[in-house]
């Protein structure tokens, strides 16, 4: 099986030519941080430098998907943001870990399959933009080469 | 607007195209001028770096990331010199007899299969992967096949001079992988072929071809097309369309001809497939050697699933694993512990899944999960997971299960698993690479879109040659039934020009 999607992060067929916009999640910044640092506890000990790394690397994957699309995330993240004042009272961002995970926990279980769906895509951005880094990858032990086995011995 | 014209044109260069014009190259002897057309970009070596994100935006069909209508599965094809080609992992079978009888396409035997098949296989060097460099990944995968009594086989790849990079999938940085980017495109660019990347043919037309070649984007990798961009009219005698599962119907969908043939986009089936992770006490080699010699199909017929080794890259595997959280890093940090398994459901022919066109002429797939696909995918993880343990491992994480960990001492779950556990579209990552059908051979325009020969009914100047004159699923790894049926189309196209 080949390499899948570095860019397949949320529900879509609209192949529809792209434009060149802006970074569409500029203005997502801190709470797409606190979604990754719910998704993956490490992110929570990186670095500026890193973070921009991870920001690049979800611009760039962006940067290549429909404007309709990226109004989509849009969306889906401003949901995030205000949907557990419904819940916990209080805004994504506000809430402590615990409370994110259990927020992010039912949109991965959703009944709507829509949901569901939504946040696979959100999850495998954020993955992209974590496991998308050099560091990152040295973090866990993954060191493939190029030589091969020439490189073990 | 630019003009262009040849005899033939061929729209595609992977396992289908790329055959295509090497078996057709002969003729540019005997004075025929002959062109290929890649929408993706030609790398040069030096530019296969195995690094992950990207080689797949280099080498893929948007990234990697096609996903069908609802979401549910993501489609990796290949858009480069060399197609698919470019990005499998070589393994090089042919399908069970039962499956070319069950296709019942007019004359079509296996014996005819396997012998265009050997041809290819010469030329790319298929042959076993010597046991000294088989790693430890596949080698638990063939310890726990033995010790639970199951047959595993060792799959034929088409390398030469393979270094262990682990890379396939990512193009391989050290030219091994023997595809049609190796061979079968450079043998005939000898012979005279013409190869225009960044090239993508818009819509067909009476003997004609627009086309729109590409600018080199700033700093993406490849070299430029040999032709200026722009848009194009090429007139062409004959067209074979090797486009690919997914792009070979739309094209011509997005042509006109599903008024006409009303079979065009039916039949895909793609072999869904998850991949299950297990993690050991130890280390074990898993990025390094070839990740995909080995696999089990004996339960193809009987379950509906195939299991092969293999091992993904750390953003893929972060994503095949479900859930997040503590328990999601915890396995991604004992990557180097890790053996991976690929389970492939071996869909068939379903009314619902078909490629369409959206209003802008794209590709749109259509893609019901049946129950028993679904069953399948959760028998076919389980019966991974029996592997794995029987292996040693002491933990596997099932992505459909609930929770996903599977502890050693806890391997009784794995009945329940595979009896009771649902399996949630949306939240389990699945994914496909074996496209196949939407262009299907056959008899009539009633149950297929070409004949026995590729043969587009009613157009004789078009032709098909890839997967997507699959009838249905071919239940293995594709590529050499997509050359052997290629070679099939280059002949009859070969016999009529000289004998028209």
């Amino acid at each position: 099986l080949p390499a899948q999607s570095l860019a397949d992060f949320m529900p879509s067929n609209e192949n529809s030519s792209s434009s060149s916009l802006p970074p569409a999640l500029a203005a997502f910044r801190p709470l797409l941080r606190a979604i990754a640092c719910t998704i993956v506890p490490e992110a929570a000990a990186m670095g500026e430098n890193a973070w921009q790394e991870f920001h690049a690397l979800l611009d760039a994957a962006l940067g290549d998907r429909p404007p309709a699309l990226q109004r989509r995330l849009q969306f889906f993240l401003r949901a995030i943001e205000w949907m557990p004042l419904l819940r916990f009272g209080r805004r994504f961002t506000s809430l402590s870990l615990a409370q994110r995970a259990q927020f992010l926990a039912s949109l991965e279980n959703h009944s709507l399959q829509i949901i569901r769906s939504g946040f696979w895509g959100l999850r495998t951005l954020v993955l992209l933009g974590y496991y998308g880094r050099p560091a990152a990858i040295a973090g866990i032990g993954y060191a493939a080469d190029p030589r091969g086995w020439e490189a073990r011995r | 607007m630019n003009e262009r014209a040849y005899d033939i044109v061929i729209v595609g260069s992977g396992a289908g195209g790329g055959t295509v014009a090497q078996e057709l190259s002969s003729l540019c002897r005997e004075g025929l001028r002959i062109a290929v057309l890649e929408k993706g970009p030609k790398l040069r070596d030096e530019e296969f770096t195995g690094r992950e994100f990207e080689m797949a935006r280099a080498l893929y069909d948007e990234g990697g990331g096609f996903l069908t209508a609802d979401s549910t599965m993501t489609l990796a094809f290949g858009s480069a010199y060399g197609g698919s080609t470019a990005v499998y992992t070589g393994t090089s079978l042919l399908p069970p007899e039962r499956v070319i009888r069950g296709w019942n396409v007019p004359g079509l035997t296996l014996e005819e299969v396997e012998l265009r098949a050997q041809k290819f296989k010469t030329q790319n060097n298929v042959h076993l992967i010597e046991d000294e460099l088989i790693n430890e990944n596949n080698r638990l995968f063939v310890e726990g096949c033995r010790t639970l009594g199951w047959r595993a086989g060792q799959f034929p790849v088409n390398v030469k001079g393979c270094r262990g990079s682990s890379l396939c999938n990512l193009g391989c940085p050290n030219q091994a992988k023997q595809g049609t980017d190796r061979v079968q495109l450079p043998a005939a660019e000898r012979n005279g072929v013409e190869i225009i990347t960044r090239c993508e043919v818009l819509r067909l037309e009476e003997k004609k071809l627009r086309v729109r070649v590409a600018a080199k984007p700033d700093g993406a990798k490849g070299e430029p097309s040999t032709w200026a961009p722009g848009d194009y009219t090429i007139s062409a005698k004959m067209i074979v369309v090797s486009a690919g599962a997914v792009n070979s119907p739309a094209l011509l969908l997005c042509s006109g001809f599903g008024a006409r043939l009303p079979r065009l986009g039916h039949g895909f089936t793609a072999h869904p497939a998850l991949i299950v992770v297990a993690e050991h006490e130890r280390p074990i080699t898993n990025f390094v050697g070839h990740p995909k010699s080995f696999y089990l199909d004996q339960f193809a017929e009987s379950e509906q699933f195939l299991l092969e080794t293999c091992m993904y890259f750390p953003f893929i595997t972060a994503k095949s694993l479900a859930g997040f959280g503590e328990e999601h890093s915890a396995f991604m940090r004992a990557y180097p512990r890790l053996q991976m398994i690929l389970v492939l459901a071996c869909d068939h022919a379903e009314e619902r899944n078909r490629v369409m066109i959206n209003g802008a002429g794209k590709p749109v797939v259509h893609y019901h999960f049946t129950p028993e696909v679904r069953r399948a995918l959760v028998r076919g993880a389980v019966a991974a997971a029996r592997i794995f343990f029987a292996a040693g491992a002491r933990r596997v994480h099932l992505p459909m299960a609930v929770p996903p960990t599977v502890e050693a001492h806890d391997a009784a779950r794995l009945d329940r698993i595979a009896e009771e556990v649902p399996f949630q579209l949306g939240k389990v990552t699945v994914s496909a690479a074996h496209l196949q059908g939407g262009c299907s051979m056959g008899r009539t325009t009633s149950d297929s879109v070409t004949d026995e020969f590729g043969r587009v009914h009613g157009v004789p100047w078009l032709r098909v040659a890839d997967a997507s004159l699959f009838p249905n699923s071919v239940e293995i790894n594709p590529y050499l039934t997509i050359m052997s049926l290629a070679d099939r189309v280059a002949e009859k196209i070969r016999e009529e020009v000289r004998n028209p």
